[in-house]
């Protein structure tokens, strides 16, 4: 809170009586500040680990630097091959959900735009939205039932059609596509509401206009709907850009199992499995700052890109 | 825009909706019907999308034991304690912030604004919460999800949309801060509240990766969220507890009892977001997005 105090008396009027009329406020801002202060710049005091030979007896101030000007434990990451691994999956699979996951809920927003029937549309959509509330642990459940070699849902109607059963989560590639796939089944509909929201913002006389013009529903797509709700498709590509080393702990962990590991490893597991799990703190420390600074440079790149193609940016 | 007569590529659109709400259904129709199956006819592959026998045997295996009906009212407390902690430290936060001669206010946007860039990172967390004596005690489930920077952004996006003049001509009537803030902000941010009010719920109804993290220790497992309850049962972790439970006998039992206690860990949120649906899809989001 004495940041906000010495920045108040700007035009020399009294302080106090500025603060008289102006209290309520700052003491509503001040646990959510308190809040932040502890549980979101308090760890970033912890990051110097990944530069320190970390011991738990002592202060993390007073620790010794690692070898290496301090950057023993990135070489170290960098030289082993369960991150190098990591990293490759993490990459992998956010692609995926790129090229795969984001395009979808676009799709299914023009869709939905395009559906006519009105109670049909909402029952419609109320479905859609259903398993963005499942938790990945119930969806991992709900995948068993269906994917199962012998007893899953899926397989059992395959193998009545004569073929042959699918290893969907226990061989590795398999598990990549389930995995893209089930996560693009769990947001699609959820993510779609930003594009609708987008596209109940388009002025209808434009469609107007173009009905008079004679054109067709693809073409009213093409040039009208797809174009207004471009800037909200880029600022939502930045910001997955930006999450292409990221993603969360959850999903992957949720839907893993031991026989698709060399796929399923992925960094935010990996700082568990070494971190919380083998107490390599300093190593996993040093993972996770790389992951937010690339991270950070991410976003950052792709904001300037769509700037410099004339797109709106985040900011 | 309506038009009265409907053109066959409205019914092709309509057939390729039914398609994708089967695909997003059939799964839970699925879970529901082996949930309802006899041991024998899962055992024999007979279930589909209708129960075979049917019977409530595992129903009735799942609301007798102690241990979840436990870890459901235990859920059930938490989910609601950080949905309330949570609105309260969101609607602090984002209400004094919409008043632009507040002093310091760009100071307060560009500290918050960090931490939704930056994070520092699970382990640096981790040893947070162990510095603060949070491991293995309820509280860690609470404090470290109390306030979302992105829901605040939504509220205060809300906020900004309720007109100025409302306020102005409170704070003439000589209203405080409070006062407007109770009378007028909240009455008036209903869609808001109750959008947020879920986003909060939901979080924590299915958030399982910060108990398996901070509740590891010794005395921890009582604390533990249903979600994490199942993630252990779906992984066969205690299996020999699952299987003594249960009886070595019947394989097929064990499969119709996860899918009920899959069913019985999602039944409350289903119950709970198409009543708030008019509220999150009343755009509610979109003025964050475009922030």
């Amino acid at each position: 809170m004495s940041k906000i105090k010495s920045d108040a008396p700007v035009n020399k009027k009294p302080v106090s009586i500025y603060l008289k009329r102006y209290w309520q406020l700052y003491l509503l801002l001040a646990l959510p500040m308190l809040y932040l202060l502890i549980f979101k710049y308090i760890p970033m005091v912890y990051i110097q680990i990944a530069f320190k030979k970390y011991s738990i007896v002592g202060s993390i101030w007073e620790q010794k630097l690692a070898a290496n000007h301090g950057f023993q434990y990135f070489i170290q990451a960098f030289s082993d091959s369960d991150f190098r691994r990591a990293l490759r999956n993490t990459l992998v699979l956010n692609l995926l959900d790129l090229a795969i996951g984001f395009p979808i809920p676009i799709i299914f927003a023009l869709l939905l735009n395009e559906l006519c029937f009105k109670r049909f549309k909402n029952v419609v959509q109320t479905i859609a939205y259903m398993p963005h509330f499942l938790s990945w642990v119930i969806i991992y459940g709900l995948a068993l039932q269906l994917f199962t070699p012998s007893t899953g849902l899926v397989n059992m109607v395959i193998t009545k059609m004569g073929g042959q059963t699918v290893p969907f989560l226990n061989d590795p590639i398999h598990w990549v596509w389930t995995y893209v796939f089930l996560g693009a089944w769990q947001s699609f509909g959820w993510n779609s509401i930003v594009y609708l929201a987008a596209i109940a913002g388009i002025n209808n006389e434009l469609y107007e206009a173009a009905s008079v013009d004679g054109a067709g529903r693809l073409s009213k797509i093409w040039h009208i709907t797809l174009p207004g709700i471009r800037p909200t498709i880029v600022l939502l590509l930045i910001m997955q850009i930006g999450n292409i080393l990221g993603g969360t702990f959850d999903r992957p962990f949720a839907l893993r199992n031991n026989l698709v590991i060399s796929w399923a490893e992925v960094l935010p597991t990996y700082i568990y499995s070494h971190g919380i799990k083998g107490l390599q703190f300093s190593l996993t420390t040093a993972v996770g700052f790389f992951q937010s600074v690339v991270g950070v440079i991410f976003l950052l790149l792709a904001n300037t890109i769509s700037r410099k193609l004339g797109e709106r940016g985040i900011w | 825009m309506h038009k009265p007569k409907h053109y066959i590529s409205d019914y092709v659109i309509a057939a390729v909706c039914v398609v994708i709400s089967l695909i997003c259904i059939i799964p839970m129709i699925n879970l529901l019907a082996r949930s309802l199956s006899s041991t024998d006819a899962l055992i024999k592959h007979e279930v589909y999308l209708w129960p075979v026998d049917i019977n409530i045997n595992a129903y009735q295996m799942v609301l007798t034991d102690p241990k979840y009906i436990r870890s459901f009212i235990w859920t059930v407390i938490l989910t609601l304690i950080c949905t309330v902690v949570s609105l309260v430290m969101t609607a602090a936060c984002a209400y004094p912030l919409i008043y632009s001669e507040l002093k310091g206010r760009s100071v307060i946007n560009i500290f918050i604004t960090i931490t939704m860039f930056f994070n520092a990172g699970t382990i640096p967390n981790y040893l947070l919460m162990q510095s603060l004596g949070l491991l293995n005690k309820p509280l860690v489930l609470i404090l470290p999800g109390c306030l979302s920077v992105y829901n605040m952004i939504i509220m205060r996006s809300f906020f900004y949309g309720i007109p100025e003049s409302l306020r102005e001509s409170a704070q003439i009537d000589g209203a405080s801060f409070f006062r407007i803030l109770a009378s007028i902000y909240i009455p008036l941010s209903k869609p808001v509240i109750a959008t947020l009010a879920l986003f909060y719920a939901v979080g924590r109804w299915n958030g399982y990766s910060d108990a398996l993290m901070y509740l590891s220790g010794p005395g921890g497992s009582k604390y533990y969220p249903l979600q994490l309850l199942l993630y252990n049962i779906l992984n066969n972790v205690n299996s020999v507890e699952v299987a003594t439970q249960e009886g070595f006998s019947s394989p097929g039992l064990s499969e119709a009892l996860k899918a009920a206690i899959v069913m019985f860990s999602t039944v409350p949120i289903l119950c709970v977001y198409p009543r708030l649906q008019k509220y999150f899809m009343s755009g509610v989001m979109v003025g964050a997005v475009k922030e």
